[in-house]
């Protein structure tokens, strides 16, 4: 059995494993941390920083700082959630996220985190970049209106040999998810669903299943995200 | 002291924020026994007759004339709400944002699919025609708007504990399910 660290986290004593990420150490003792571009199973990124916490005072991202004996991390304070939400809001103003008319709305991680940080309107003005629908492939459509570049999908989705079936193209605000057009011709029905099923936002869906879950039966209809987390303490 | 004035408008929307408003159902009772309306489609009204308290906001600004129902709601309400996700984001109509305002108008008046009884091939230039904007601009973009009410429509409980809230002064409980943005 390997060590275990104690921690305080928002001044609750906490324990768990060595070596564990910070965002799992604390999912362990009930308590929520909001991610996005962290997905379980794959190698954190860190890039999204809607996990910034502060540990002994300095702000990190909690998915990629592993867990040591004797840290004190702030995580539930408004300043941190003031920053969590400026995020958010970047995140839909800079893409077109128009959420009544999403397939994923409801399942959407960006808009429960909208709904978790109760934000109302951002307080940014709009970009509206011009971005294109790619409905070529036989399995997928690709949003790409909807992409936040979390990386997920090209992280999480591979085949047996470990090949990609996305990949980034272009650079800065230019920056695409694309799939690759061989591999897509060889997707899998349950390749495409664990497609969709990893994209935290309405960018990848899956053909012919749009809007299969009635209003009030969505995964973040009726609770927020992390509440999960929270009860289960 | 007289009852609260409320002034409501749809710009660039469909209406269906309005619709959401009449789901109070029987709260419409006492909503008229609280307030009074004045500019609204409600009761018809067309033009301000007073400074009101409340205007409440559908739809973003596609074109000039929203531009200016808009600035006209600024300067006659004291409380401005953006209701809707078309007031707070410019919604569906801002699916054309991005697209040039040429190509938008040749697509839906002269090559567009639907276009076959426009056979004099024109775009609608009639100076009495307000004229569109480059894109849908939010609410907020034009002038200050106070409180945003998301959803598509807004959820009527919303709506309405909003309303109660500014006119009693008291806060308002919104439980989870009531800030939906769809």
């Amino acid at each position: 059995m390997s060590k275990k660290v104690n921690f305080v986290i928002d001044g609750k004593e906490c324990q768990s494993e060595e070596g564990l990420y910070l965002v799992e150490a604390a999912k362990e003792n009930g308590v929520y941390i909001p991610t996005l571009c962290n997905y379980e199973g794959l190698k954190p990124k860190g890039s999204c920083r809607i996990c910034s916490v502060k540990i002994d005072g300095r702000l990190t991202t909690a998915c990629t700082s592993p867990v040591q004996d004797g840290m004190k991390i702030e995580n539930n304070t408004d300043e941190l959630n003031e920053v969590r939400k400026e995020i958010i809001e970047l995140l839909f103003v800079s893409g077109n996220h128009f959420c009544p008319a999403c397939e994923k709305s409801g399942n959407c991680e960006l808009q429960a985190l909208a709904y978790r940080f109760k934000m109302m309107a951002p307080r940014f003005p709009f970009a509206f970049p011009r971005k294109e629908v790619d409905a070529s492939y036989p399995m997928i459509i690709k949003e790409q209106n909807r992409c936040i570049l979390c990386k997920r999908c090209i992280r999480g989705i591979k085949d047996e040999d470990g090949k990609r079936y996305f990949a980034y193209r272009n650079r800065g605000q230019d920056s695409l998810v694309v799939p690759d057009r061989k591999m897509m011709a060889e997707m899998s029905p349950e390749k495409a669903q664990e497609a969709m099923d990893i994209c935290p936002v309405g960018s990848i869906l899956v053909r012919e299943i749009g809007w299969i879950e009635p209003i009030g039966t969505r995964k973040y209809d009726k609770a927020p995200i992390g509440s999960d987390i929270e009860n289960n303490q | 002291m007289s009852k609260p004035v409320i002034a409501t408008t749809s710009l660039a929307g469909c209406f269906g924020c309005h619709m959401s408003l009449l789901d109070i159902d029987e709260r419409i009772l006492p909503l008229i026994e609280l307030v009074e309306f004045n500019k609204s489609p409600i009761d018809d009204i067309k033009t301000f007759t007073k400074q009101c308290d409340i205007g409440l906001i559908e739809g973003g600004c596609s074109n000039s004339e929203n531009v200016h129902v808009l600035k006209d709601f600024r300067k006659h309400c004291n409380i401005l709400v953006s209701v809707g996700e078309c007031a707070i984001m410019g919604g569906l109509p801002a699916m054309r944002n991005g697209i040039p305002i040429k190509e938008c108008l040749r697509e839906a008046y002269l090559t567009g699919p639907s276009t076959t009884a426009n056979t004099s091939h024109i775009i609608p230039n009639d100076p009495e025609l307000p004229m569109m904007l480059d894109k849908v601009y939010p609410c907020q973009e034009i002038v200050k708007i106070d409180y945003y009410l998301p959803g598509c429509p807004p959820r009527a409980d919303l709506i309405w504990e909003t309303l109660l809230s500014l006119i009693t002064g008291k806060p308002a409980e919104l439980p989870y399910d009531v800030i939906k943005f769809d």
